[in-house]
């Protein structure tokens, strides 16, 4: 059994970095947090648009990304700050993180009597937590409780050519080992939809990726526009991309040849093991946010135009199958499959890299987006500002 | 989908058998003669423009609506008659798919570009 160093939590699951995360329920506890964060070492601040002026299903999904990204197990105790009229509910987003059994603490600045009384508050409290974190212990983990998203962004054709295809051969690996894999971007299976449907293990699986993609092109139907200019992007097409059926077809394959389990909604847990699809935007932020939310450990994001994309909770591990990108980007790459291209390495072999880095960064190597400090975080809307 | 054995010193690749296009692994110039591989056996092929790296060539001529096929699978339709050797991309080929434009009389912009 192949193992990794990991935080054992209390509800079992495990961790492969122990952060202290700083959460606003709101854009208004932006400031706060941030500054609370920039005093204490270590810990990572997640602010965002949103919080406030939504209601229903798109106030859920603001609701469950915030709970999510506090229940990940890479997160071992969070400062939840709110300003306290806002719409976001901060005593359940506290229970709800509450369950997995870390430390949670919440401030509120209206009750604390404005910002610098709640930021010396939240300091406080923040170097308290951050003692505490320090004292868990770590342990060998089986490598098949890692749960691994693949993601692609600033494609061009050689996503399709080599860096998908080599990732696909990573996610094999990881599945092999009895690991988890999770692809997302319902955008960038439109035309390629009927070869992940293939692999779906029943019916059921099938037609929810059906009504994924269904739902999406309705969308872009009510709208009356062209997909193209904005995904493919104008980068996709410089690249080479013709179409998103181009683009789809060369995505798919970064998640190997396992069957799919099911099909779970944006910022869902993952309800098991194996390869499951998480119905969200292409976007890069928003999925990798997504899979955050869901309990991924960390991202394999393939690029062939090179993005500097991180994550304040899971590390991003950047893997292009573009040379150029390779050298005049190094300082965010971290895998690069090229020599596929030109017939010296195998897919299999570079693969093998790819995998050699998962296990590596889940035993605490830092990425290139770690160490650069690339955090982007974002939550996708689904309706309007009241 | 088929998996494609990369070769040394390739200018160009084909995904699959059924394939109308190749996709460059260098920047080519008109006029320029290369060799593909489909099917196992080497084709040569004269390229009637520049094409950039990373950018679609036809191999085959491409009659106006027919199908393009890349990676075994339909990646668009040609919107003119692309003959063998032509770069294949926005200006000649449009995607099926996504394209909410189409029912308000849209479509075919990328051709003026």
């Amino acid at each position: 059994m192949q193992t990794i160093r990991g935080y054992r939590r209390e509800n079992g699951k495990i961790g492969i970095r122990n952060h202290l995360l700083i959460l606003p329920t709101v854009i208004c506890a932006n400031q706060v947090c941030s500054r609370v964060q920039q005093q204490v070492h270590g810990s990572v601040a997640i602010p965002h648009q949103h919080g406030c002026s939504q209601v229903g299903a798109d106030k859920e999904r603001t609701h469950k990304v915030l709970v999510g990204m506090g229940k990940n197990p890479n997160v071992g105790a969070v400062l939840i700050v709110s300003l306290g009229c806002e719409v976001i509910n901060a005593a359940k987003v506290k229970e709800e993180i509450e369950s997995t059994g870390k430390p949670v603490i919440w401030i509120d600045i209206q009750n604390e009597g404005g910002s610098i009384k709640t930021i010396q508050r939240g300091v406080e409290e923040a170097k308290k937590l951050m003692k505490e974190l320090e004292k868990t212990p770590m342990e060998d983990v089986s490598v098949s409780e890692l749960i691994v998203g693949v993601k692609c962004g600033g494609s061009d054709f050689t996503s399709g050519l080599c860096s998908n295809p080599a990732l696909g051969k990573a996610a094999d690996m990881l599945l092999n080992e009895g690991g988890t894999i999770v692809m997302g971007e319902t955008t960038e299976i439109i035309g390629a939809e009927h070869l992940v449907m293939a692999k779906a293990v029943s019916s059921k699986v099938r037609e929810k990726l059906y009504l994924c993609v269904q739902q999406f092109e309705n969308e872009v139907e009510r709208m009356g526009v062209d997909m193209r200019g904005g995904n493919p992007s104008p980068g996709n097409i410089d690249g080479g991309l013709s179409s998103i059926e181009e683009k789809s077809l060369g995505c798919i394959s970064k998640a190997g040849s396992a069957p799919l389990q099911d099909v779970v909604d944006f910022a869902e847990e993952i309800p098991g093991k194996g390869y499951y699809f998480m119905d969200s935007p292409g976007n890069d932020i928003e999925c990798v946010s997504g899979m955050a939310a869901a309990g991924v450990h960390l991202v394999c994001f393939t690029t062939g135009r090179g993005t500097p994309t991180g994550n304040p909770i899971i590390p991003v591990i950047k893997i292009t199958g573009n040379e150029l990108t390779a050298k005049r980007m190094a300082d965010n790459m971290d895998v690069d499959t090229s020599p596929v291209l030109h017939g010296i390495q195998t897919l299999d072999e570079s693969g093998q890299n790819i995998y050699e880095m998962i296990l590596n960064v889940a035993n605490g190597q830092e990425t290139k987006s770690e160490i650069l400090g690339h955090q982007e975080f974002s939550i996708s809307r689904i309706g309007i500002s009241l | 989908m088929a998996e494609q054995a990369f070769q040394k010193g390739l200018s160009c690749i084909v995904m699959h058998d059924q394939d109308n296009v190749a996709t460059l692994l260098k920047d080519c110039k008109k006029d320029e003669v290369i060799t593909y591989i489909r099917d196992g056996k080497a084709f040569r092929l004269t390229f009637i423009q520049d094409i950039p790296f990373g950018h679609k060539v036809s191999i085959t001529v491409i009659r106006q609506n027919e199908e393009v096929i890349k990676y075994g699978e339909v990646i668009g339709a040609a919107t003119i008659e692309i003959p063998t050797g032509t770069h294949v991309h926005v200006h000649n080929i449009e995607g099926i798919r996504g394209r909410g434009d189409i029912g308000r009389g849209g479509g075919k912009e990328f051709a003026n570009h």
